[in-house]
């Protein structure tokens, strides 16, 4: 297990825990949460400098960027144009080429927008963008996203924010067995063991935000979640037994009185 | 005392007052924003930070000063 790295376009990374910085009730509380998630790398979102508020706290003085691997994301575009000139912007601001691609195409599901989100790849790709795109839980979709350039597909387990958990394991288990590129199961999931449940499916890692954020107690929410995340891979790598439809006595029936 | 003439702008979407000739630097310098930590547009160009003294800013130019903050 010790070698067992999640690697992102040639980048290694100790934790398979990918953590949201959104929804805190404020920064110290999202610093110390991502702390205890032991997460090597956060979402960020791009928004305009508050020119009348000075006091305001940074997130850069709270998540350093030099320990923490920021990942600028486009939550909250609804199409390609906006979606570009946030990842540009987000690369300007301190040299980011790696970043998550997010494309909404309905205000209420959040459901991802897979034309304008393909379009966006190709894009991004051919400017020299690492790109982690998160999209539906289609197949086919996700093969076109690889050989569009994306170096991570992030289906959705469930809407963002919903707290459902994966309700479609076989899809997420199709697009495991078809790509060799770190999959990572991006929202939707409410409690630990969903994530337990995405890296036995295969995925190399998951992306939590309001079921830590959220919680009735973050802290103890994101420890549970980083042991949660462990636990699964190991189990996954372990390989797990055969399901039988009839019982399999553990003790042995020789000796019995 | 001579007044100094002003020319409108936008700032993060607001309407905004500045002297005529201002360099985009000199705003900057006076909102007290670290560079280092934000990216800036003017009329949807990203623009290079290191040309940000040359840059004299017009009337109606949009202005866009962005960072990170939280989120999913």
């Amino acid at each position: 297990m010790l070698k067992d790295k999640l690697i992102i376009s040639s980048k290694r990374f100790n934790s398979r825990l990918i953590v949201g910085t959104g929804k805190y009730r404020n920064m110290k509380e999202c610093a110390k949460a991502i702390k205890l998630s032991g997460a090597d790398i956060v979402t960020v979102a791009v928004r305009r400098v508050n020119i009348t508020d000075k006091k305001k706290p940074l997130l850069m003085d709270y998540i350093d960027p030099k320990k923490i691997t920021y990942l600028p994301n486009t939550a909250g575009c609804f199409n390609s144009k906006e979606a570009l000139r946030t990842l540009r912007l987000a690369r300007e601001i301190g040299g980011w080429k790696l970043v998550k691609l997010e494309v909404l195409g309905d205000k209420k599901n959040l459901f991802p927008e897979m034309i304008e989100t393909l379009k966006s790849t190709e894009v991004l790709a051919k400017e020299g963008f690492k790109v982690m795109v998160y999209c539906n839980d289609d197949p086919l979709m996700a093969k076109r996203l690889e050989n569009a350039g994306a170096c991570s597909i992030m289906p959705l387990a469930e809407p963002i924010g919903s707290g459902l958990g994966i309700l479609n394991k076989v899809n997420i288990k199709i697009i495991r067995s078809q790509t060799k590129l770190p999959l990572i199961i991006d929202a939707g999931l409410g409690q630990a063991s969903d994530a337990t449940i995405a890296m036995e499916l295969g995925c190399d890692g998951v992306l939590v935000n309001t079921a830590i954020a959220k919680a009735k107690k973050p802290f103890d929410m994101a420890l549970a979640f980083k042991n949660a995340v462990i636990a699964g891979r190991q189990s996954y790598l372990s390989g797990r037994i055969e399901k039988n439809l009839m019982g399999n006595a553990s003790s042995p029936k020789k000796g019995i009185i | 005392m001579k007044k100094i003439k002003k020319i409108k702008i936008k700032l993060n979407g607001k309407a905004k007052l500045i002297a005529v000739n201002c360099k985009i630097q000199t705003l900057i310098n006076e909102l007290n924003i670290p560079v280092k930590k934000v990216a800036i547009e003017l009329n949807q160009e990203i623009l290079d930070k290191k040309k940000l003294k040359k840059i004299k800013l017009k009337k109606n130019d949009k202005i866009e000063i962005v960072h990170f903050i939280g989120g999913g």
